[in-house]
């Protein structure tokens, strides 16, 4: 990313920090509203360091959705906990910036924090069951948003609950309010979650998979109720996910992950159509299309690293088929770790040899 | 590797004798159906319903054939998996194996069976004993069918079957915590190869794995069915998936078989409302189709199976239904869409954009 503005204070006015990918892809162009900057996450416990997370800058606009696209152990669900503060630190060790509205979030006290989590920004996980309280009804979960964070009465909480509930679709909410949450289907429970999230009017809400334990049809209804409570409320998504499909159909842009990095941003067509970096472009040869029989699968080699023993160089090179080109391969790809530079107007992506993927 | 394929042929019945000349499929399944009883009570269990799993599902399965069965969770995919290797008894239909009836056999005869017909499971976590090396694992079922390996070159067999499945073949002795989950999906399948089997049943076999891995494991189980004739029985819930890697696709809802067809005719001429609702809601990968499919979106929940509806199990949720939907169940049978389907009103209609469609 460019130099980061340090101490600009609440005015955050758009310009003072270029974002060509964003300022090109997307047309609800603004200041950023949460901007993440070389985002450092290790885990320090018994047995070697763990980086999940290396380096990750990315921002976010004002209606605008960014999927943050990567496999598992890839840091992308870290990041996230980061941004919400939801990560036990230690073992976590968290350094970088996290700037709401341009304040950031890591120098702040813990109560200045948790004002922000809920009216700023907010986060759905992809296992509902898990995330929600198995001894609570469903209407007193959601009506401790306004509770914890406005002081309403239990009558009026209650009330609001309803309302949200009637907001994400849950068919006959006045009735449902009161029940638990083994009483929900698995889609019917990802609205609680939503609801729970929505309360308080997020500028922000983090969708961690949201839809990845749940059912084909029962994805594309949760993707539509997301996408128009994002169009009602103006609010940012950054969606992480691994499902390309689900990027390809929602997103605006995209940031690909590898081994706690990001290795390639742009506009979702960009990105899908000309990759930039070998690994998108590994992906994509990897899934099967529905629209016809395809030919024989090319999916990378080998398997993605283990946190704790990132490659050194490029961290992608042992799979890559560009750093074996050449005779007996290429040393910078082992030897230099490639910076996230600007690639073509709007694209950035980590790799010495982009340029030959683009137009060699 | 024409070792792996020696397929010991004790027992010749007179019913497997009539089935080698007659040109029937290798496996056939009629009315088949699994019920289980809802009990109430702690001393006196009282049944007070039953659970339809699986309720009349007819399949066939050919040599060197991949038959695809597509479902969302809870329509009995699975279950049709557990009948099929003999680990539930159906209460209903039969299951024709060479000839000869599952239900009937005894004795040698559901052992060999057992050996023809082997199963990859869908977690390569919890279907590998974690006390028990690599090697151990591959060659466990020679316990139960010594006759399939020579207790002589046995060590070499192991050696072969993890060559065979793209393994280090040194890796026999390491425990199945120090293998990815890739590498464990193909200790599983090495597992199957073991017994030379003719029929492997794969239930969701890539579900757990990450996209890149995920193609690894489908190559190998291509090349493998290439190389060895095997027939897969493919159960999965991702709809790109089976049309990859099937001939035929079997789709089901709610214990039944809906629509069966070639991967063409399902995919690009679905008839049946449920399989266009389900097709259509499956995210495109490329940002050039992106909406330009007929999006289908259903409403509410799949119904219990406990208690289905009347006549057309679909009928609650289509948007084609009529009267005689609840009065009469349609039968799965061609109405002139040219595969069959068990719909009142079955009728082609294409909802999988194709690059075939769009302009230039």
């Amino acid at each position: 990313m460019t130099s980061p503005v340090h101490g600009s204070g609440g005015s955050h006015a758009a310009g003072t920090r270029i974002d060509d990918a964003q300022a090109t892809a997307s047309p609800r162009t603004g200041a950023p509203v949460l901007e993440v900057d070389d985002l450092h996450v290790e885990f320090r416990s018994r047995g070697p360091v763990v980086n999940a997370v290396n380096g990750v800058s990315y921002s976010i606009a004002p209606g605008e959705t960014m999927a943050i696209l990567g496999e598992s152990g890839c840091g992308k669900s870290v990041s996230a906990q980061a941004i919400m503060g939801i990560l036990d630190v230690p073992p976590a060790h968290i350094t970088g910036a996290i700037r709401f509205e341009g304040r950031d979030m890591l120098q702040m006290g813990a109560e200045e924090q948790r004002k922000i989590r809920g009216p700023g920004v907010s986060m759905i996980f992809q296992d509902a069951l898990s995330a929600l309280n198995p001894v609570y009804s469903v209407g007193d979960q959601i009506g401790e948003m306004f509770r914890a964070h406005q002081g309403a009465s239990k009558k009026e909480a209650r009330d609001r609950a309803v309302e949200l509930m009637d907001r994400v679709r849950i068919p006959a909410a006045r009735q449902r309010v009161d029940d638990y949450p083994h009483q929900f289907s698995g889609g019917m429970r990802q609205r609680v979650m939503i609801a729970m999230a929505l309360a308080l009017d997020p500028k922000v809400l983090i969708a961690d998979e949201p839809t990845t334990a749940l059912d084909v049809t029962v994805q594309a209804q949760v993707m539509d109720l997301l996408k128009d409570l994002q169009r009602d409320t103006g609010m940012g998504l950054i969606l992480i996910t691994h499902d390309l499909g689900v990027v390809n159909e929602v997103a605006d842009r995209v940031a690909v992950m590898y081994a706690g990095k990001v290795v390639e941003t742009g506009s979702i067509d960009d990105v899908f159509t000309r990759p930039a970096h070998p690994y998108t472009r590994g992906l994509m040869s990897s899934i099967p299309v529905l629209d016809g029989k395809g030919q024989r699968l090319n999916p990378i080699v080998g398997a993605p690293p283990s946190l704790a023993r990132i490659p050194a160089g490029c961290s992608f090179h042992p799979r890559c088929p560009m750093a074996r080109r050449g005779d007996g391969g290429r040393p910078d790809c082992a030897g230099d770790v490639p910076p996230l530079r600007e690639v073509a107007a709007g694209r950035r992506a980590a790799c010495h040899y982009s340029e030959e993927l683009l137009h060699g | 590797m024409a070792d792996t394929q020696t397929r010991p042929e004790r027992r010749t019945s007179e019913a497997r004798r009539r089935w080698e000349g007659s040109g029937e499929p290798l496996l056939q399944i009629r009315g088949l159906a699994k019920h289980f009883p809802l009990q109430q009570g702690i001393v006196f269990k009282k049944t007070v319903g039953h659970v339809r799993a699986v309720d009349g599902v007819d399949l066939t399965v050919d040599r060197a054939e991949t038959v695809g069965l597509v479902g969302e969770s809870g329509c009995g995919k699975s279950t049709v998996s557990k009948l099929l290797v003999a680990l539930e008894r159906p209460t209903a239909g039969e299951i024709v194996y060479k000839g000869e009836d599952v239900s009937q056999m005894r004795g040698s005869a559901l052992k060999d069976y057992r050996r023809e017909v082997q199963m990859i499971f869908q977690d390569p976590y919890s279907s590998l004993n974690p006390r028990m090396t690599a090697g151990d694992i591959v060659a466990e079922g020679w316990a139960v069918h010594p006759d399939v390996a020579p207790r002589k070159g046995r060590d070499k067999r192991i050696r072969d079957l993890l060559d065979r499945v793209g393994l280090n073949a040194d890796y026999a002795n390491r425990y199945p915590h120090q293998f990815s989950g890739g590498q464990r999906q193909r200790i599983g399948i090495a597992r199957a190869l073991a017994m030379s089997p003719e029929l492997i049943v794969c239930d969701e076999p890539v579900s757990a794995l990450d996209v890149s891995v995920q193609a690894q494991v489908m190559n190998l189980l291509e090349d493998l069915q290439k190389d060895l004739g095997l027939s897969y029985l493919f159960i999965a819930h991702d709809l790109s998936v089976v049309r990859h890697i099937s001939h035929r696709v079997s789709v089901m809802y709610l214990g039944r078989i809906v629509e069966t067809g070639t991967d063409a005719d399902v995919y690009g001429h679905p008839s049946h409302p449920y399989t266009q609702a389900l097709l259509s809601s499956v995210p495109v990968h490329e940002p050039a189709l992106r909406g330009k499919g007929d999006r289908i979106l259903l409403s509410g929940d799949v119904p219990s199976p406990a208690n289905p509806p009347s006549g057309c199990r679909f009928r609650t949720r289509c948007w084609k239904a009529q009267d005689v939907c609840a009065e009469e169940d349609p039968q799965l049978r061609d109405r002139g869409q040219g595969h069959p389907s068990a719909c009142h009103f079955a009728e082609d209609h294409q909802v999988v954009p194709t690059t075939d469609d769009l302009p230039g």
